[in-house]
């Protein structure tokens, strides 16, 4: 199976090591691990809530929440498996607030009726991304990870972008794993879509497809 | 002969590279013989390419600091930055 590779052997050892100290109250040794992981959990935070500062509450209550939380991490997954899954409950919970009047269906099956419609294929430059600076780039990529629904973009950035597993995706968001899979396909496969226009091979014609 | 319905369904196998030996070489057979299912396949391997490619952007200076502050306020650690507990 897939298996992130985030860290060897060895840096898990000694990741165990500092959550072990962190745990008996070693001030050093906690803010080390917030260092470490603050640039990614924040960038998580940021994608799937979209909002500069709903992200940094994010961040903040992430690490508050993990370090009330240590004595009960059991050092079955990985450290920063455990604190995605705290981000991602925060960052959720920012979601519903910010849409009180719709709520967001993030932990119910989303229909997947239409998933596969694909409506527009054309060929694609080889390396698309150099054509743009890596200012403009992000600016596209951001958007249209924006332009996707919350429940897809969720499962787009634990798995492609943070390279979760699908099995980890599937705990730190409290969905199935067919769940999973299936909002991914339509995430791809919409973001490919939108991305489309800006890197498509250029006098190519579109057409439609099923 | 895979339909381009059922490839579509396992793309993320083949993306992933998670399908076993059989279905991947229908799967390969499929991509072999249709031009648009070919697109798709490479368009969204690109797609996942940028985006991997896309490096996180550093975090704010003072976003970073109001955390570490906070941090050893709330925690009462020392070692979390200048001001001790
Ligand atoms: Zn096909």
């Amino acid at each position: 199976m897939a298996e992130t590779n985030l860290t060897s052997e060895v840096a898990n050892t000694e990741e165990l090591g500092l959550v072990t100290q962190a745990r008996s109250g070693d001030g050093t040794a906690f803010s080390d691990l917030v260092r470490r992981y603050e640039r990614k959990i924040y960038r998580l935070a940021k994608n799937i809530t979209q909002h500069d500062e709903d992200a940094e509450d994010v961040l903040q209550e992430t690490f508050l929440k993990a370090y009330e939380h240590l004595p009960d991490f059991q050092g079955n997954s990985k450290f920063y498996t455990w604190l995605v899954r705290i981000a991602v409950n925060e960052a959720l919970m920012k979601l519903r607030k910010r849409k009180t009047d719709r709520t967001v269906p993030l932990d119910e099956p989303v229909d997947t009726g239409e998933e596969t419609v694909v409506r527009e294929i054309a060929v694609w430059d080889e390396d698309p991304e150099r054509q743009f600076s890596q200012e403009e780039l992000s600016q596209i990529l951001n958007d249209a990870v924006q332009s996707l629904k919350p429940a897809f973009r969720t499962v787009f950035v634990l798995r492609d972008i943070e390279e979760l597993s699908t099995e980890e995706t599937a705990q730190a968001m409290n969905i199935s794993i067919p769940a999973v899979k299936s909002r991914l396909l339509r995430a791809r496969l919409q973001l490919r879509e939108k991305l489309t226009r800006f890197f498509k091979r250029k006098g190519d014609d579109v057409f439609a497809y099923l | 002969m895979l339909t381009c319905k059922e490839f579509l369904q396992e793309l993320n196998e083949f993306l992933d590279e998670t399908a076993d030996q059989e279905l991947r070489e229908r799967l390969m057979t499929h991509v072999s013989e249709c031009p648009n299912c070919f697109v798709i396949f490479d368009t969204t391997r690109k797609t996942l390419r940028v985006y991997k490619g896309l490096e996180a952007q550093e975090i704010p200076d003072d976003v970073h600091k109001r955390l570490m502050e906070l941090i050893a306020k709330r925690c009462k650690c020392s070692g979390a930055s200048g001001g001790g507990a």
